[in-house]
């Protein structure tokens, strides 16, 4: 290849590549609008979802409730420490409180969850594909899509926020243990300086957000799952394309709803 | 009567059917033979709907698999999968009764156990079997529930797709004597795909050799080891030597 001919070559590749990218936009965009599709028309599978809300929500609350507990905390010495610099360390437990809700209780359970479910998802739905088990589903008559796709995001988009909400509780209450045991806060005007500034909008906010990042959990888990590669290595691939998906797509989908909810 | 004319099926450049013309009387059973990759379960999937063909005509008892009511047509239809594709998260009983659990002919829990619990029996399991999960049993095992869920529903139709695959041979002759019982018991059509000659002859009434893409050579079991045909000598009989390439 001569070397004026490298920046067509390259723009050519560049081309492809958004092209692709669009494709599978598209791909996702379908896929999303055929789950949707199918949330209010029967059949229900109740006992279905009731496994996937315990599986999703109950199983995700460890994990959530650390990573909550320990951010909190952090949370709680790293404004003491920055607001010293401004005498601003009485700031800790309203700061600690509107962080969480906002933006880290959502933000990093929603990240939290979507290294446990889908990967768990994805791994799953594409073994099930690899093992024949959807094309069995078909012959018994049975959409697979109905059947496995809408009880995992109807659970994962009802579940997660309730886990956003336990987590919020849990990091402020990370925040307010190392308020009152390392910062020497008083315990009651730690507890009342939270509640003080705290407004619902504030918890509503985070809880929406907690929802829309549960539906992209499990949308990605389902997707990737169900366009699995042959083998081990293509349910490989597709767990580790769900991950990244859904942790690219709740911090994209973070700012945006972000800028929605409170750009005024 | 299923039939089946010039149907073409292509992934990407490969090119799998290319004009696979045949038919399967009602009641009979039909063994498609050939080697690796030549089509055979492309070839089911395409008359189940779950592969689309690029050309060519898929007919159920005169009426095309493509048109109407797609619920009622899998309804007739039993499948025994190559590896089971039994459900990892259900219980043998609850495999079985799948369909009966489910959908427009959906029974009453106790009866879709109970008819589950028979027709486990009908592939020599026992009650204990029931409330297991499938990776809790060996491979015969597997296969033999597989077996028991393709029939649930009393099918019209049943596909096997390599049904003695992975099996010891005397678990082989089990499953192949179930399945011979079973199509004549129920009087259903039956589609099976095996490379095991023994299984040939054990469920045949028919068979019909896939290679190239289309059908090289259909005929009555008996004929088989008189069809004439270099292809189908070469197969039946397991030879590296003849028309069939063995580096594909």
């Amino acid at each position: 290849m001569s070397l004026a001919a490298l920046p067509q070559a390259g723009l050519a590749r560049l081309g492809r590549a958004v092209l692709s990218a669009l494709a599978e936009l598209g791909r996702v965009a379908m896929f999303a609008g055929a789950v949707l599709s199918h949330v209010l028309r029967p059949p229900f599978y109740g006992r279905e979802l009731f496994a996937q809300v315990i599986a999703i929500g109950w199983l995700s609350l460890p994990v959530v409730g650390m990573t909550a507990l320990f951010t909190g905390g952090a949370l709680a010495l790293q404004i003491y420490s920055g607001g010293a610099r401004f005498q601003a360390e009485f700031a800790v437990p309203s700061i600690v409180a509107i962080g969480m809700v906002r933006e880290l209780g959502p933000v990093l359970g929603g990240l939290m969850v979507a290294a446990r479910v889908a990967s768990s998802i994805a791994a799953e739905v594409g073994t099930m594909k690899v093992t024949e088990q959807i094309d069995a589903l078909v012959t018994l008559s049975t959409d697979p899509l109905k059947y496995l796709a809408v009880p995992r995001v109807v659970a994962a988009t009802l579940a997660v926020p309730v886990l956003v909400g336990v987590g919020d509780v849990i990091g402020i209450m990370g925040g307010w243990l190392v308020g009152v045991n390392r910062l020497d806060f008083n315990s009651g005007s730690y507890l009342h300086n939270t509640a003080q500034y705290l407004e619902t909008w504030d918890v509503m906010s985070g809880l929406f957000k907690g929802a829309a990042f549960g539906f992209i959990v499990a949308l990605m888990g389902c997707y990737h799952g169900m366009n699995s590669g042959r083998g081990a290595q293509g349910v490989g691939r597709a767990t580790k394309a769900a991950v990244v998906a859904a942790s690219v797509l709740i911090l994209a989908a973070n700012y945006v709803l972000t800028e929605v909810f409170f750009s005024a | 009567m299923i039939r089946l004319d010039d149907v073409h099926k292509a992934f990407g450049a490969n090119r799998v059917l290319k004009g696979v013309t045949l038919e399967v009387p009602r009641g009979q059973s039909l063994v498609v033979i050939g080697g690796s990759g030549t089509g055979k379960s492309v070839l089911l999937k395409c008359i189940l709907g779950l592969v689309r063909p690029d050309r060519g005509l898929i007919q159920v008892d005169g009426r095309d698999v493509t048109l109407g009511d797609r619920d009622a047509f899998l309804a007739r239809f039993g499948m025994l999968f190559q590896g089971g594709a039994l459900f990892d998260s259900l219980r043998v009983w609850e495999n079985v009764a799948f369909r009966l659990l489910r959908g427009p002919g959906k029974r009453p829990k106790a009866e879709a156990r109970a008819i589950a619990i028979d027709k486990l029996r009908r592939v020599g399991l026992g009650e204990a079997v029931a409330e297991l999960f499938p990776a809790e049993l060996s491979g015969g095992m597997q296969k033999r529930v597989s077996l028991a869920r393709a029939i649930a529903a009393d099918p019209e139709i049943i596909f096997f797709d390599e049904p003695t695959t992975g099996l010891d041979p005397i678990m082989s002759g089990v499953i192949n004597e179930l399945i011979r019982d079973l199509v004549t018991e129920m009087g259903a059509t039956a589609i099976t795909i095996t490379h095991d000659m023994t299984s040939v002859r054990a469920i045949a009434d028919s068979v019909a050799m896939l290679h190239g893409g289309v059908v090289r050579w259909h005929g009555p079991v008996s004929a088989l080891d008189s069809s004439g045909d270099a292809h189908v000598d070469q197969f039946i009989h397991g030879r590296a030597d003849g028309p069939i390439a063995t580096v594909r």
